[in-house]
């Protein structure tokens, strides 16, 4: 039996899930705004995505963005497994009060395994996807835009890719909202706001992503 | 009274369990002539005093004060802690809330700690070892104070007192989906750190009492709210980012 300390507190493993939850929460709309440069054209696209690969400094920003995200999965996991097992005999019958349990929080463990397939096609597809090369104003880089045109050409990767973005976005809607309430903001007039806040920034990651998805597949 | 009485005629669906080792099973019963001015427990009184009559083991369920006050009463109706009506306990919820015919399903809490020990019976001594391991505040006994002697806020005094509603029913650790303990031992911790008396001991307060929750083998909580919907006395959430507040401060200052 491990020592009782924060680490391994239920209150601390929260508090550390919703905080890589934060970073990763701020990470998602930061490579949405990026790839908004899809919408500007392949140069723009290109040279955008050259400079911030080619800044040593992504290395120590990757690193972290692995860290906290295998962080964030391993908590998951770890109080996903000491949930079930707090209720070894399950209910015959368990209805929701419908004041409580959202779809958002009712589905994280399902729309959290969605996102980590997702993510590993995505890396796969893109960052080790083909490696193609263009010529921006004199200068040599991989033409990552025309990997993710080509991509989108097939229909059915544009309807995985909205479906995934549509459960990142139900699943950050909960996120949000789960990150002030774990770290101890509750407040009878900001935590409304705070909700919807979450829902907005859902509904955001969802239709942003999706629509890149949608633009690249008319680029064809 | 603006609703008659009628009388109802039920299907029941009820566990039965002999002992902790005993596995249960559901056992159905047909119950008539319920009067919708009874009260859930009264109704299973009716049920027992049928039972009793056939020769058969009546069913074992907890209950006390039966005015909503004790936080004894305690079973799934239908799948809902207290059954379908808002901030009512199952003494305080009465038949005219079902219809003729209907089927209810009777269940005991059920999570890890809360060992079913009979029936609809189950074990809850875990709430009080959270309790026993820092729910209180120790001061030297003598002379009452002086009312008014600490000032307390008004704002904090009413929280600190809704806090106190708390029954200890486990209602919401029942309706958790994670049979989380959090809502109760966030109230137990907010009506004391809340108040000046309860602020001396605060820090070690909450680091023991989220031990010992923890140890009892409580669920996380992962925010669903169910707890606060489905609690008899509308403890709300903001107890639980209350004790995740404390709890921060207190493992800072290593207590
Ligand atoms: S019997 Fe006391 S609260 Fe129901």
């Amino acid at each position: 039996m491990l020592a009782h300390n924060y680490f391994t507190s239920s209150i601390g493993k929260k508090q550390i899930l919703a905080l890589t939850g934060l970073g990763l929460l701020g990470f998602t709309v930061t490579h949405l705004a990026g790839n908004f440069f899809l919408f500007v054209g392949a140069d723009a696209f290109n040279k955008y995505a050259y400079t911030l690969t080619s800044n040593p400094l992504i290395y120590v920003a990757e690193a972290g963005l692995i860290g906290m995200f295998l962080l964030h999965v391993v908590l998951a996991l770890v109080l996903k497994t000491e949930n079930h097992s707090a209720r070894p005999v399950k209910y015959y019958n368990k209805t929701r009060t419908g004041r409580g349990e959202t779809i958002a929080s009712a589905t994280m463990p399902i729309t959290g395994v969605i996102i980590l397939v997702f993510i590993i096609l995505h890396l796969l597809n893109f960052k080790f996807g083909a490696h193609y090369t263009t010529n921006v104003a004199g200068t040599e880089m991989r033409d990552l835009y025309r990997v993710v045109i080509e991509y989108f050409a097939n229909p059915l990767y544009v309807a995985w890719y909205c479906f995934a973005v549509c459960a990142l976005g139900l699943h950050t809607s909960h996120g949000v909202q789960s990150v002030f309430q774990t770290w101890g903001f509750n407040h009878k007039s900001y935590t409304p706001h705070i909700k919807t806040a979450g829902v907005l920034y859902g509904l955001f990651v969802a239709i942003g992503f999706s629509s890149l998805a949608i633009f690249c597949h008319f680029q064809n | 009274m603006s609703q008659q009485e009628q009388l109802l005629n039920l299907n029941l669906k009820v566990w039965r369990q002999k002992n902790r080792k005993d596995s249960g099973h559901f056992e159905d019963y047909r119950l008539e002539g319920v009067s919708t001015d009874s009260s859930f427990l009264e109704m299973i009184d009716q049920l027992n005093e049928q039972l009793v009559a056939e020769n058969k083991d009546p069913i074992t369920f907890d209950h006390d004060c039966r005015e909503g006050i004790c936080g004894s009463c305690s079973m799934m109706i239908n799948g809902q802690a207290h059954g379908p009506e808002k901030q009512t306990t199952t003494c305080q919820l009465h038949m005219r809330s079902f219809k003729n015919e209907d089927t209810v399903v009777i269940e005991p809490w059920r999570a890890r700690a809360f060992p079913v020990m009979k029936d609809l019976m189950v074990d809850r001594s875990s709430f009080d070892k959270i309790i026993q391991s820092g729910g209180f505040i120790s001061v030297n006994t003598g002379n009452a104070q002086d009312a008014n002697a600490i000032p307390v806020s008004k704002e904090n005094a009413d929280l600190a007192m809704d806090a106190a509603t708390c029954i200890g029913c486990g209602a919401c650790v029942a309706s958790c989906p994670n049979a989380s303990a959090m809502l109760f031992t966030s109230a137990k911790i907010s009506q004391l750190a809340l108040l000046p008396q309860g602020r001396v001991e605060a820090e070690e307060r909450v680091s023991s009492m989220v031990k010992t929750m923890d140890e009892e083998g409580f669920g996380n909580c992962t925010n669903h709210a169910e707890c606060e919907a489905s609690c008899p006395k509308g403890i709300n959430l903001s107890n639980i980012a209350r004790m995740n507040k404390e709890y921060i401060f207190s493992k800072i200052k290593g207590k």
